[in-house]
């Protein structure tokens, strides 16, 4: 137990405001939404998120579960945790395939071999399927300046679309979660957080994370100025040569368009003196879909995307 | 221009502050955003390099800051901002949620968004053309919204030659406008937030000034209040009932602090219920027994007597409790474009209840040029600033929203489609009667 000192002002700590906030968010989804489910891809920023919510309704079980909406591409260490930590607490985990998509011909693979455009539809699909209400998902409005202007309750229409000249009016904290059938809302419960609040979080939480984000010798090739990891997806082509060098990856996504960046850090720590001293932002440093024009993000959100 | 990016690692406890940007179309509030983000190296230098390259592609000659917060296409198209940008800074000193609202009296209601969370609004004007309806609208929209502090922030100074002669006496038109909005802190500073000057670095062509540049205010306003000294509210969000074996008998109520403080061993009052109780024991977070809550930390509490607690109940301190009531009289800020009416029904949203309530009167509507109460409009527009009259289905613990931003206001929601029409604030109104 602490000792209260009354005297000395009640400040709350900048993590444990972000804390805070994002537990509300989670809480007063829980019990506006009939069918909440929790977008987790084994990223950093779907991990931070699964663990505040155990911590929102602890010692009760999180009221939802997860869903991943797996490319096909997947870095195995990836996979792997996502494995054990739904063995590991008990939840529930849908997934949703691109692969099945291109296996049956409803979906086409693309020329340069990028499956992350391709998420959308596999993941309507599935809040159609599952009738989820409420989708949470890791978006931070630090990350891309389409998410700088979302809300923390985003209506989609029945399309899943979303439209950026009519969002709802978002007052205080109250949160209005009201729609029609047919559609639904995603839920952005780290809205208010930046890059480096996720990793001092995870360094204050002692969270564990896959092994990929941190410092480790890897055979990677360079393509379009970025370090990308060869296999099946289709690299390396003619030109292109393998060398191994020291990298971590700073976002985790489909392997074919996440590049990791060099990096020498090891721990948590090294970690964050090097994201303080970054020069690129995380998706511009390792998002090829990003890059692909001016206004990339905000065309996939308006058709559904994450 | 070179991008730097350097945010320091700590900030001291309790600093955040946030601000929104406000004021008429094309003012400049993007655009000072931009150079805050800019002369502070909080700008990546991907992000600078796009920002360069659209200017150019526009025939620009340098970079157009407002392109760091405007990022949709739509915005860039029209070179408008049509809703909030959330941007995230720090200096040593202390923490910045920025929100950059649009000027455009179309998106007030993204306005309105953006200041309702903000405790300093920065309104800015254009030296050339002074106070406009704009200005006062977005000026009395966060007095209504009980923004604590202002900044008018005289903008484009180097179009007017950088003349005290054009400052002082917009300064104390605002001063004058504010004051009878009573609007408690009011600083007026002048800028140029395309050269930079009072952004971040003093000015050298302003020599009449010897005040602090826009980000020395922002690192010394004194926002830090206390929750110790406020009455303790915790709107109940959710009922935690785990019914493990570890955990059988737990009934928690889990919420967050929205003022005040609470400890175990308090009286409380259950409300709107009335029922009176003692806090058996608190959890936060998945730490069991902690000594103390206090605002804004999410926690779970424990009462001592086995009462009727639901989602929608709010505890609060036992001594200092709020009115409950069904009649609500506001000053609410009409937001949708469809009008509000004496006899409409609706759903209002208060703190973590949904109850149904009646429109029973509108009973003035703001005269931002006069700041009179004009009284018994024929309906609330878009925009609007006015005084209702309304009643609920069920008894609401209210409190004044001058006293509690989170427990003293409430939205008005269409029961239909779930569009917010309008937001309300419990207390009094805004102007003079006529
Ligand atoms: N000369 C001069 N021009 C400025 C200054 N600040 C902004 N501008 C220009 O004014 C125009 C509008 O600037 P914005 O920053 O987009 O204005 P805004 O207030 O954000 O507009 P909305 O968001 O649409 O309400 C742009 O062309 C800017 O370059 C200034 O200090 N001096
Ligand atoms: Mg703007």
């Amino acid at each position: 137990m602490t000792v209260v000192d009354t005297v000395s002002p009640l400040r709350l700590s900048h993590l444990d405001a972000l804390e805070s906030e994002a537990a509300h968010i989670f809480r007063e989804a829980a019990a506006e939404f009939e069918r909440p489910v929790l977008l987790f891809s084994g990223g950093k920023d779907s991990i931070v998120m699964l663990h505040v919510a155990m911590k929102a309704f602890w010692p009760a079980k999180v009221p939802f579960g997860l869903l991943h909406v797996d490319t096909g591409h997947n870095f195995p260490e990836v996979l792997e945790y996502r494995d054990r930590t739904v063995a590991e607490h008990g939840l529930r985990l849908e997934v949703a395939k691109v692969q099945d998509y291109i296996d049956d011909g409803r979906l086409r693979e693309r020329a340069d071999g990028t499956r992350n455009p391709l998420q959308t539809v596999p993941l309507l699909d599935a809040i159609n399927a599952h009738r989820f209400d409420a989708v949470f998902g890791g978006g931070r409005r630090d990350e891309e300046k389409a998410r700088a202007k979302e809300r923390v309750f985003s209506l989609r229409d029945e399309f899943g679309q979303w439209d950026p000249r009519r969002q709802r009016p978002e007052l205080w904290s109250l949160y209005n979660g009201r729609h029609r059938p047919g559609e639904h809302v995603r839920v952005f419960p780290l809205s208010n957080w930046t890059e480096l609040d996720v990793w001092q979080y995870i360094e204050q939480e002692k969270i564990e994370l896959p092994e990929i984000y941190f410092a480790h010798e890897r055979e990677v090739f360079k393509r379009n100025g970025m370090w990308l990891t060869p296999g099946e997806w289709g690299g390396p082509k003619d030109g292109e040569t393998i060398e191994t060098r020291s990298v971590r990856y700073r976002t985790v996504g489909d392997m074919s368009c996440t590049g990791a960046v060099d990096s020498t850090a090891a721990t948590l720590q090294d970690i964050i003196t090097e994201i303080a001293a970054s020069t690129l932002t995380e998706r511009g440093a390792t998002r090829a879909d990003d890059k692909m024009s001016e206004a990339a993000m905000e065309d996939r959100k308006r058709e559904g995307y994450f | 221009m070179t991008a730097i990016h350097e945010p320091p690692l700590e900030t001291p406890a309790g600093t955040l502050l946030r601000l929104a940007t406000a004021g008429s179309v094309d003012d400049g509030k993007s655009t000072l955003v931009g150079r805050l983000l800019h002369d502070t190296k909080q700008v990546f230098a991907d992000q600078l390099d796009a920002v360069e390259r659209v200017s150019r592609e526009r025939g620009l000659d340098g970079a157009d800051l407002a392109l760091l917060t405007d990022g949709l296409r739509a915005e860039r198209e029209q070179g408008i901002t049509i809703d909030v940008a959330y941007r995230y800074f720090a200096t040593p000193k202390r923490r910045f949620i920025l929100a950059d609202t649009p000027g455009h009296v179309q998106y007030t209601r993204n306005m309105v968004t953006g200041a309702s969370t903000a405790q300093l609004a920065v309104v800015l004007v254009d030296a050339r053309h002074g106070v406009v309806e704009q200005t006062r609208r977005h000026a009395a929209v966060a007095a209504l919204l009980k923004v604590p502090h202002v900044v008018l922030a005289v903008n484009k100074m180097d179009l007017v030659d950088y003349r005290e002669s054009v400052f002082a006496p917009i300064a104390d038109e605002f001063a004058a406008y504010t004051r009878a909005l009573g609007v408690p802190d009011v600083t007026a500073i002048p800028i140029s937030a395309l050269a930079g000057d009072n952004v971040v670095d003093p000015s050298n062509h302003m020599d009449w000034y010897a005040g602090p540049t826009l980000l020395e205010h922002l690192e010394n306003v004194d926002v830090d209040h206390d929750p110790q000294f406020c009455a303790a509210r915790l709107p109940v969000q959710y009922v935690l009932r785990p019914q493990s074996p570890e955990f059988r008998d737990y009934r928690g109520y889990a919420g967050q602090v929205t003022a005040g403080a609470f400890r175990p061993g308090d009286e409380v009052l259950v409300l709107p219920s009335g029922r009176r109780t003692t806090i058996a024991g608190i959890d936060r977070l998945g730490e069991q027994d902690v000594d103390l809550a206090y605002a804004p930390q999410s926690v779970t509490i424990r009462l001592a007597d086995d009462v009727d607690v639901s989602r929608g109940d709010v505890i609060v301190a036992a001594d200092r409790a709020p009115e409950v009531t069904q009649d609500v009289v506001a000053t609410v800020c009409h937001i949708a474009d469809r009008p509000l009416r004496a006899g409409d029904r609706v759903l209002l949203r208060h703190g973590t209840s949904t109850v149904k309530a009646i429109v029973r009167s509108l009973d003035s509507t703001l005269n931002l040029e006069t700041l009179r109460r004009d009284p018994n409009p024929e309906a609330l527009r878009a925009n609007d600033i006015g005084q209702v009259t309304l009643r609920t289905a069920a008894p609401l613990p209210l409190d004044d929203y001058a006293d509690h931003r989170r427990t003293g206001s409430f939205l008005l929601i269409d029961d239909a489609d779930g569009t917010t029409l309008t937001a309300g604030m419990v207390g009094v109104p805004l102007g003079s009667e006529d």
